[in-house]
């Protein structure tokens, strides 16, 4: 398990066309590494997430993406995810194809893939259209009771990319706080990439926290900060003041060009990121 | 801006939150979206309920948040909880196995027996607004005791025909449930204008209660389905100084924190 930067885990791991899985709900949400796809120009991407959020608004409107798995898809408490919106409704910058879930299904789709299972099973989308539209929701007969369950295949993404509070040099990670679907999509992934707040000599993780050990992690890369916006619990608050004012720079292409060829593109990495939107008083 | 009951003037969202959290009673266990509800659930915790266990889809069991949360995975959410748990927990363990009593939801658009949209408007393969989804509401419909909708109410967002069915309400008629649901499914829609029940042999949504300041004919009026009503509508009573002080407070306190800058990390 090496440990490397950012740029030479992306460069080395996702390819054009990959299914790739950023994970973290609402807490840990590896925005560094988002950045890092942008800046190396992926293209044709698979995103598959949860919830659609900032990460993916900007990953979507800088044209990485052609296809997204997904179960809500919006800026939390603020309002619409304005170029994942723009994708759907216009196909710009790049049409993108949807694969609609409820977060109990991409729940269970995770779970399946981390087993190596062929599928999940919920009891889930009764009486919805969500099954109308997305065919790979189906149904099963209990072998036991007759009842009629759903099932969503697994998800087993090419990449899956967390951030984590910590690792240590050997490359087990340590994850506390609120968890989303990490542990689950990342061992449902065929390579696993984690960044972390820092690399330490001892991991000191309570029992039952979630380790994710060396020998299921494909590489490391500390990037300090690597969730912000959103938050890393013992580092950072969430700065839910960037998500309101975000709302504004998405709704308009231009100004999401402008931020995105400034902080992103214009950058060399997140630490470089960081003190420019350090600068600009952290608004977007 | 409508007087109180001590004379004060409060806004249609103050009123749909005050009636809101009075539904909540005290033990119960409530699975809350952002929001709305959320300031609801919060407010009856701090007024008439303080052993509500509010439970976020972040899998925050039993928190206790000071203020509210932007996002439904807030750190006060965690820090204040009794238990955090994975999503696919939350979602299998907790509401799947039928451990919540209310759900509280939000949608675009709702019809006469409950059903939810939130997915879109206009065809879904060509949308006119695409909206953020259905997230965790399709299983909250369907497992939660009873479901509870806030919503404030037009023709718009009350209509004949849904574009898209994000979570399942009623059928018609009291018959059973799609897909054998275990939960109730909706019990009451709060609106701007009062409290909507579903009527025991139809189970269509009828006005079953009005704020003192709008009359049945409003309601009707802001309903794209022909609005039945109870046989007595009763009269919500307005906000109490009380709950309105509390409510206003716990605003305050939410602007503040959401507003603060944070120091980036370096």
């Amino acid at each position: 398990m090496p440990i490397l930067t950012l740029q030479q885990a992306v460069c080395q791991h996702v390819r054009d066309g990959d299914s790739v899985a950023l994970e973290g709900f609402t807490h840990l949400i590896p925005f560094a590494a988002g950045h890092e796809l942008i800046r190396q120009r992926r293209r044709g991407l698979h995103l598959i997430r949860m919830t659609p959020d900032l990460v993916y608004d900007q990953m979507i409107g800088a044209g990485c993406a052609g296809r997204l798995t997904f179960s809500w898809g919006g800026n939390p408490g603020v309002g619409s995810a304005h170029r994942v919106r723009d994708a759907i409704e216009n196909g710009w910058p790049a049409p993108l194809e949807i694969n609609e879930h409820s977060h109990a299904g991409m729940a269970a789709a995770y779970t399946a893939g981390a087993a190596r299972l062929p599928f999940g099973l919920l009891r889930g989308y009764l009486g919805t259209d969500l099954a109308r539209v997305n065919p790979s929701i189906r149904t099963v007969t209990c072998p036991y009771s007759g009842e009629r369950l759903a099932t969503v295949p697994a998800l087993n993404p090419d990449v899956t990319i967390l951030h984590a509070q910590k690792a240590d040099r050997a490359g087990n990670v340590l994850i506390t706080g609120i968890l989303g679907a990490q542990k689950e999509a990342g061992l449902a992934a065929r390579k696993l990439l984690v960044t972390v707040e820092e690399i330490v000599e001892d991991l000191a993780a309570p029992m039952n926290a979630v380790v994710l050990p060396h020998w299921v992690v494909t590489a490391v890369a500390c990037v300090p900060g690597g969730a912000w916006p959103s938050y890393a619990r013992g580092y950072y608050p969430r700065d839910n003041a960037f998500y309101i004012a975000w709302d504004e720079v998405a709704r308009d292409r231009g100004r999401f060009a402008s931020w995105l060829d400034r902080y992103v593109l214009g950058t060399a990495d997140f630490a470089d990121f960081l003190a420019a939107q350090r600068a600009a008083g952290g608004a977007p | 801006m409508t007087a109180s009951a001590d004379g004060g003037p409060w806004t249609p969202d103050e009123m749909m939150t005050v009636t809101a959290a009075r539904m909540l009673w005290n033990g119960c266990v409530c699975f809350v979206g952002i929001g709305l509800p959320s300031a609801a659930a919060n407010l009856a915790r701090l007024l008439h309920a303080p052993d509500i266990v509010l439970i976020y889809e972040s899998g925050t069991i039993g928190t206790r948040p000071g203020v509210l949360p932007l996002s439904i995975g807030d750190g006060e959410l965690a820090e204040t909880a009794t238990a955090v748990v994975s999503l696919p927990e939350i979602f299998a363990f907790w509401l799947q196995a039928g451990r919540i009593d209310v759900g509280f939801l939000g949608a675009a658009q709702i019809d006469r027996y409950g059903n939810l949209n939130s997915t879109v408007i206009g065809p879904y393969a060509r949308p006119k607004t695409r909206l953020p989804g259905a997230g965790g509401a399709p299983e909250m419909a369907s497992h939660a005791r009873e479901v509870f909708v806030v919503l404030k109410q037009s023709p718009r967002a009350f209509v004949t025909t849904l574009d898209f069915v994000s979570s399942a309400g009623l059928c018609a008629g009291g018959a059973p449930r799609a897909g054998g649901a275990a939960g109730r499914g909706p019990q009451a829609i709060i609106t701007d204008f009062g409290i909507l029940r579903p009527a025991p042999d139809t189970s269509e949504f009828v006005l079953v209660a009005r704020y003192e300041h709008v009359t049945v004919a409003d309601a009707v009026a802001a309903t794209g389905w022909p609005l039945g009503t109870a046989t007595t509508v009763t009269v919500v009573p307005p906000p109490t100084t009380e709950e309105l002080t509390v409510l206003r407070e716990l605003h305050r306190r939410t602007r503040e924190a959401h507003n603060r800058p944070v120091q980036l990390p370096v």
